[in-house]
């Protein structure tokens, strides 16, 4: 018999942990695949790839692939490359992001703090926003959109991600908050600091960890993001997963899949590198999306 | 005086007020504006011609509907079954104290950072027969080898199963890793002093012990199958025909491309109902427990 | 006019009544005490005092000044918290000084104010440091600071004690005490706990299910109940509850408890309060508190009435200082508390002494005291 353990893994004998770790190992293969076929073959010239074989080391190196994709590559009519779009997905996600997370804080405080009548209510609904199928909205959206003037533009993109996140931002922080001891607000109250002051000076120096996720969480979602892109952009506002589609599945001409390789890293990149850097906190990201309550 | 105090107790409504608007307008007058086009003549643009449930009477003897949904169908089932049977085995094989799973958990779970249009770039090009999987075995000498899927009318559906698995098995894995940490330890000695085997251990209390678990990721699953849109535009773009057309692939080009604008607003009602049929009762069980205080 | 007055209060969550009518008061200087089992409505009373939840009916006022519908900040209250609710990211100077802040309160000023506080509670050495480098003593200690700072017409405190040890709670409430006698000031503190309420009050007052049950000086409470549930909360071991039949003999009255297998106990009540008569025949509920049901030697000798009757002991409970020794009185269980050497044994009969002067009895419809 095995001592007892302090976790709670289930002990197992040698060549079943050998197979285990075969098995691991195969899946993590299973996982790498495609995004080591992207790299591989964005360092290859097109005849590489074409004549060769997908999963080879490239024989003669170049970076050509990625200067095309990010510069001079045709990007539905125009020669581009990717840059102006990635451009415009910063320009989007950065102010959709901040606004959605900011304005989650203050539907958290609000719905745990300063409990109102129907109060749960008005939550039930916008956690139900989260779940809607976008196509619902497309139709009423691009009319809106058009009334006010922003059709097209970055602002209207903003606009849009900014209300389909506000659901999830304020679910991440009702939740956070919830377990905020609410005898601070009370002590603060008698101190007399005002609403904001409370939420400046006492909760947000405690709220680190869930702004971290819910920035996350909404970077990852907006710039990952094609369906409103696709939908509301143009040119000057049209992200890079829109850009990308357009590069990949333009019809014309020969398929140069080395840069289609390369923009699809390009594309990956900023979301890659927060997850690389914060993959604590995208996952319980992920783990808050999931499990309500 | 007695203003201030009011004005000092009606900001926390004030501040949720906008959100909730925004949400109400966005989200809940978006589904009934949808809804009444869903019973319209309108084309090419909105119209307020009323017709009934005719539209609904058309998208029903639309062989592309019915493609659509029947493919949903495939690809929901198999997507949500496989990712939770992938990330339930490898939740367990990881949960067996293994030694690298710093290193292999972020491995699993990093196509969950990836853009669906990058996903479904990778592996277009990866199970292309001319470039991809195909010549690599023959590549490798297996000249025999074929696998042409993506190009197959009757497999096709599959291969957006496989980019999908891909993408978010590694999430499901995370749920259950977690759920699995969350058993109490001394459950698991107790069974083990009574002489069970790891398997019986693992079949008769702790995957009972995963229905939570199960459920969650079956919402989650179920909810992201039905509102599919960027794999499918992005691997396959629909086709060959519409071998993967989708109800989120139809709902777009029957609305914006196809200029049947009441038809694409009554396929999105549809895909509201099925969404809001599983979604609803899981919330309201969630939320009926009351938030954590 | 007393210096805080409670009319009528009342207090309802949409259709749940917290608190039905809830009249009370305090001097100046006084110590307030809101003792009751948890969901009676004492802590709503309290946060209703600090403007913490809007009162449903009812007022308030705090030296002749109505505060109804005053923020919380406005009332000259300070309030010390079960939790503390030290603001986390703050050190120790800067959450005694937060409020002095807020109100835009001179830095000197506020410096000053904080070197006063912490020499009287000796937490200078503490200013630095941040909450969660405290323990819980400190961190109470902090507190009662940040409270004092603003030196309110009126202290609340929740149950500040509750989330301490044993050994501190009892030294923190020493120092509570103290610091009452040495400042002059006028305090309501909440808590569950009968011994804090009765060794902190100048006044007590009894809540259960939104009512308010009995207010007075401890000694009032614990000597003249007002009815069964207030004699049953206060005092530890609790005040012995027996069901026992009423009849007239002679000048007196007589109370007799029935027993398993031995013929009824009947003392005679020779103080018995007037109203008891009119219950001749009937059943009233007969309390006695265990240090008035003691061995003939230890009965007090101050007692006038004291009546004698031989009792089967059940079970003996040695607890150091005195013996508890526990019998069955109709039908009930009645714990007499005996000398610690007591020469008592479980199974054996003994003679025990009633001190009737101390006796109380209920309507046992009512539950309410005969008077």
């Amino acid at each position: 018999m095995s001592q007892a353990s302090p976790d709670n893994a289930v002990r197992t004998n040698v060549p079943a942990r050998v197979a285990i770790y075969i098995a691991l190992i195969l899946f993590a293969v299973y996982y790498l695949l495609p995004f080591y076929v992207m790299v591989v073959n964005s360092l290859k010239p097109l005849d590489e790839i074409r004549g060769g074989n997908m999963l080879a080391l490239p024989q003669q190196l170049t970076f050509e692939p990625w200067s095309s994709a990010w510069s001079t590559a045709q990007i539905g009519v125009q020669a581009t490359g990717l840059k102006p779009y990635f451009l415009n997905s910063i320009l989007m996600v950065v102010p959709a992001v901040a606004i959605s997370t900011l304005l989650g804080a203050l539907n958290g405080f609000v719905l745990t703090k300063w409990r109102f009548r129907g109060d749960n209510t008005i939550f039930g609904l916008m956690l139900l926003a989260c779940f809607i199928p976008f196509q619902i909205a497309l139709i009423p959206a691009a009319r809106i959109l058009g009334l006010l003037g922003i059709a097209g533009t970055t602002q209207g993109l903003v606009l849009i991600h900014v209300v389909y996140g506000l659901g999830f931002t304020t679910l991440f922080f009702r939740n956070y908050y919830a377990a905020f001891p609410t005898e601070l607000v009370k002590a603060a109250q008698i101190d007399g600091a005002t609403f904001f002051q409370i939420f400046r000076r006492i909760l947000l120096p405690s709220s680190g960890p869930i702004i971290v996720v819910t920035v996350i969480w909404q970077f990852t979602n907006i710039w990952n993001d094609f369906l409103f892109g696709a939908s509301f952009g143009d040119f000057d506002s049209q992200p890079m997963t829109v850009a990308l589609n357009n590069l990949v599945s333009s019809s014309s001409g020969v398929k140069e899949y080395n840069v289609h390789f390369a923009g699809a890293i390009l594309a990956a990149l900023p979301t890659l590198v927060v997850y690389i850097v914060s993959g604590r906190y995208f996952v319980r990201g992920l783990m808050a999306g999931a499990v309500k309550g | 005086m007695p203003t201030r105090v009011q004005l000092q107790n009606a900001i926390p409504k004030l501040v949720l007020a906008p959100s909730f608007a925004a949400i109400l307008v966005f989200v809940y007058a978006f589904i009934f504006y949808t809804g009444y086009l869903s019973l319209t003549d309108s084309k090419m643009l909105p119209s307020y011609g009323f017709v009934g449930l005719e539209n609904y009477e058309k998208l029903w003897k639309l062989p592309h509907w019915w493609r659509a949904v029947t493919n949903l169908a495939i690809f929901g089932s198999l997507y949500i079954v496989i990712c939770s049977v992938l990330g339930l085995l490898l939740a367990i094989l990881l949960d067996q104290k293994i030694r690298a799973e710093g290193f292999l958990r972020p491995i699993y779970l990093y196509p969950m950072a990836l853009s669906f249009i990058v996903t479904g770039t990778a592996w277009k090009w990866f199970l292309d027969p001319g470039i991809g999987l195909e010549s690599v075995m023959h590549h490798w000498g297996w000249e025999s080898f074929s696998f042409t899927w993506i190009k197959d009318r009757q497999m096709a559906i599959y291969t957006v199963v496989i980019a999908a698995v891909w993408q978010s098995s590694g999430f499901v894995m995370a749920m259950f890793l977690a759920g699995l940490r969350g058993v109490d330890n001394e459950i698991i000695k107790a069974a083990q002093i009574d002489g069970a085997s790891t398997a019986t251990i693992y079949r008769r209390i702790i995957i009972p012990l995963m229905r939570p678990v199960f459920l969650s990721a079956f919402v989650v699953l179920a909810h992201l199958a039905i509102k599919s849109y960027d794999l499918v535009v992005a691997l396959t773009g629909g086709g060959p025909g519409q071998a993967t057309e989708l109800p989120a692939t139809f709902m777009y080009s029957y609305t914006f491309t196809r200029n049947s604008m009441g038809i694409g607003a009554s396929s999105a009602i549809i895909m509201l109902v099925m969404i809001f049929s599983i979604i609803i009762p899981y919330l309201y069980s969630e939320l009926r427990g009351g938030p954590r205080q | 006019m007393a210096f805080l007055e409670i009319r009528n209060l009342e207090k309802s969550f949409g259709k749940v009544s917290v608190l039905k009518g809830i009249d009370l008061e305090i001097d100046k200087g006084g110590f307030l005490v809101l003792v009751g089992p948890s969901g009676c409505g004492k802590s709503t009373l309290l946060n209703s005092i600090a403007g913490l939840e809007t009162i449903t009916g009812g007022s308030i006022s705090i030296d002749g000044r109505g505060i109804d519908g005053l923020h919380p900040s406005k009332r000259d209250i300070a309030m010390v918290f079960q939790s503390y609710a030290l603001y986390p990211n703050m050190t120790v100077a800067q959450n005694i000084a937060f409020g002095m802040e807020i109100r835009g309160v001179p830095k000197a000023v506020r410096d000053k104010a904080i070197g006063q506080v912490s020499d009287m509670l000796q937490i200078g050495h503490l200013l630095d440091r941040r909450p969660s480098q405290l323990s819980g003593g400190q961190r109470q200690r902090v507190a009662i600071g940040r409270a004092l700072v603003r030196d309110p017409k009126l202290f609340l405190f929740d149950e500040p004690l509750s989330n301490l040890d044993a050994k501190l709670r009892v030294d923190m409430r020493t120092e509570i005490k103290r610091l009452h006698q040495r400042m002059g000031t006028t305090i309501v503190y909440v808590t569950h706990d009968q011994i804090e309420a009765m060794t902190l009050a100048t006044k007590i007052a009894v809540l259960k299910d939104g009512l308010l049950q009995q207010s007075g000086t401890p000694a009032e409470i614990y000597n003249n109940p007002a009815n069964t549930f207030v004699a049953d909360f206060m005092g530890s071991p609790a005040m012995n509850l027996v069901p026992v039949a009423v009849h007239k003999n002679g000048s007196g009255v007589a109370i007799s408890a029935e027993r398993d297998n031995l013929e009824p106990l009947v003392l005679t009540v020779p103080n018995a309060p007037a109203g008891l008569a009119g219950h001749d025949g009937g059943k009233v509920i007969f309390g006695v508190r265990p240090e008035a049901l003691t061995d003939r030697d230890s009965a007090d000798r101050n007692a006038r009435n004291i009546a004698e009757g031989e009792c089967l002991i059940e079970v003996v409970e040695p607890a150091g200082s005195d013996t508890f020794a526990v019998t069955r009185l109709g039908g009930k269980q009645v714990t007499a508390r005996l000398r610690a050497d007591a020469n008592v044994a479980a199974g054996q009969k003994a003679k025990l002494a009633f001190n009737l002067d101390k006796a109380v009895f209920f309507d046992p419809a009512s539950g309410q005291r005969i008077g």
